[in-house]
């Protein structure tokens, strides 16, 4: 028989781990409301026509987000290239080049950069590229991603780098391999689940983000055909058909809300498989 | 002096196969107490290294203090000393490995076969092609297989060709007493071997990019007696080639692999002679204190 002591103990235990469960649950329930509702009021309107149709005009029922779709994953693709590489590099710098001096410079900045606001960089991307160019663009929408996507990246990279053990270094180094090479064929070639983490990371945060494009793709009725022109993206179509006044439009923004919500979902899982199966 | 260690301890444990015991007949064995002749200007035979008055800092820390010996080659040379006497640091001067530590600098020249190591316009890199180097704990790449593992040296430095490679591969799997353990498997990741077997794939790793001298930094430290006995058997395979140079804190082993032993402490070479000499008949008070075990 437990004496009262442990009894309290016991009894204090099991509280706090409901106590605990309780506050998880508290924090997942929304999101899974959010979820299940979206689903409910999306599904509905997701169908064929969604996925392969271009935008009927206001007021007129049918068509669907086909450019939008294909805009978002376009400006996905141009913030992917034109970013990725500078955050990488940069990241590499951190860890294998730098000095501390430097490095906590780089490193504050990049935070400073993580934390701007994101109708910052439309503004930017408006500045330094809409208007030079005379007009809103896919281009400069990428390019706003971009900006959003390198601190990012670049932080990642550098903690996934960071990681890599010294020993390998010298190992390589002890070979008579050159510096460089060291620093693509070994130490990038080990990090390299850790870096595609990383950049799928920054994808899911760009992917659902809509004031850097509205300055800069704006959005369109049709297909976008060449980077000079403006483009349709998931973000701002929800917007525009969420605020307008026609049922029709309401309904697909529903369904493009969940598109988006299961394409960043989808992201965040192919991170979390990847890291699963890192095997070390 | 009474001869602190037998020719009994020579061949040491029964799991370790007794090593033939060093002889002294190595060429120049020269340079005993730390003293600062400058170079003669001609290279005598058979000195891999020449090291001149070599002192190293790790900013103010002075861990190597006037150290001038010369190294002879094709043979087996250990450094000796106890824990922190600037062994490992020593070890990595000869390869400019050192060099990787922020704040090291040297004073002092070293030569390796009449070349400065560290002249205006020497390539580290170069350097460290010709001198190669194990660790203490085995390290190899662990998102290459096997034979990935031991050509990448070569891989990475241009080679191409592949009848060449094919055949580095096995020479080196062999020479390193590998080959025939891992000939079906050259497919599966480096990693998936055990200590003593990723140890010796380090070696063929090293191995295959023909060094002239190898440098091994307490190789056997972290392995069983079984594999520590297949990697000096595999030392004393490669003193025809090769030039080694092995720091060990294990002075049986340092008995039974070496022709000639350094014995450092606290930075400063105390002495540096023929095996057999330091081990039984020691010329410095402080080499007996430590070969007999008093300290350290």
């Amino acid at each position: 028989m437990l004496s009262h002591y442990d009894q309290y103990r016991k009894l204090k235990s099991g509280f706090m781990s409901a106590l605990a469960i309780f506050c998880a649950l508290l924090v997942v329930l929304p999101l899974i409301l959010v979820f299940f509702y979206l689903l409910k009021m999306g599904f509905s309107s997701l169908n064929w026509n969604f996925f392969t149709k271009l935008p009927k005009p206001a007021g007129e029922e049918g068509g669907g987000m086909a450019n939008a779709i294909v805009g978002t994953l376009e400006l996905m693709g141009l913030a992917l290239v034109m970013g990725v590489p500078f955050g990488i590099m940069g990241g590499i710098y951190l860890s294998e080049y730098g000095g501390e001096k430097i490095n906590s410079c780089i490193r504050f900045g990049a935070d400073v950069l993580n934390g701007v606001p994101s109708i910052v960089w439309g503004l930017v991307g408006y500045a330094l590229v809409v208007m030079p160019m005379g007009g809103y663009s896919a281009l400069s929408g990428g390019i706003a991603l971009a900006f959003i996507m390198i601190p990012m990246v670049l932080r990642t990279t550098e903690e996934v780098l960071v990681l890599v053990p010294n020993s390998y270094r010298e190992a390589a180094m002890a070979l008579g391999i050159p510096r460089w090479k060291i620093t693509t064929s070994i130490i990038l070639r080990t990090a390299f689940k850790g870096l595609v983490t990383g950049v799928l990371l920054s994808l899911g945060r760009i992917a659902g983000e809509t004031a850097p494009i509205l300055f800069t793709a704006l959005g369109s009725t049709d297909w976008n055909h060449s980077l000079k022109e403006p483009l349709a993206a998931l973000p701002i179509q929800i917007y525009y058909y969420a605020i307008s006044p026609f049922d029709d439009q309401n309904r697909q923004a529903w369904a493009g809300a969940l598109v988006l919500i299961l394409l960043v979902f989808l992201l965040s899982a192919s991170v979390r498989i990847l890291s699963s199966r890192r095997s070390k | 002096m009474n001869p602190v260690i037998t020719k009994k301890t020579f061949s040491m444990s029964d799991q370790v196969k007794p090593a033939t015991s060093p002889t002294s007949a190595s060429a120049s064995v020269a340079g005993s107490a730390p003293s600062s002749t400058p170079a003669p200007a001609v290279v005598p035979p058979g000195v891999a290294f020449d090291i001149q008055d070599l002192s190293i800092f790790y900013g103010k820390h002075q861990a190597i203090k006037n150290v001038s010996i010369k190294i002879p080659a094709s043979s087996v040379t250990a450094i000796i000393g106890p824990s922190g006497c600037g062994k490992s640091t020593a070890l990595r001067a000869l390869n400019r490995m050192h060099e990787l530590t922020p704040g090291a600098r040297h004073t002092g020249k070293i030569l390796m076969k009449g070349e400065d190591l560290y002249g205006p316009g020497v390539d580290a890199t170069l350097v460290r092609r010709r001198v190669g180097m194990i660790f203490q704990k085995s390290n190899p790449f662990p998102t290459l297989t096997i034979a990935e593992n031991v050509l990448v040296g070569l891989r990475l430095n241009g080679v191409r060709d592949k009848t060449l490679l094919s055949r580095r591969l096995e020479e080196s799997l062999r020479m390193a007493a590998l080959w025939d353990e891992v000939k079906d498997h050259l497919n599966r990741p480096g990693t998936g071997l055990s200590g003593g077997q990723q140890q010796r794939l380090c070696i063929a790793r090293a191995l295959a990019v023909r060094p002239e001298i190898i440098l091994m930094d307490e190789p056997c430290s972290a392995l069983d007696p079984i594999a520590t006995a297949k990697v000096e058997e595999l030392i004393h395979s490669l003193k025809t080639e090769y030039t080694v140079v092995i720091v060990t804190h294990n002075m049986q082993q340092a008995a039974r692999v070496s022709e000639n032993t350094a014995f450092f402490y606290m930075g400063s070479l105390i002495e540096f002679g023929p095996t057999e000499q330091i081990f039984m008949n020691p010329k410095n008070p402080q080499t007996e204190a430590y070969v007999s075990g008093r300290f350290g």
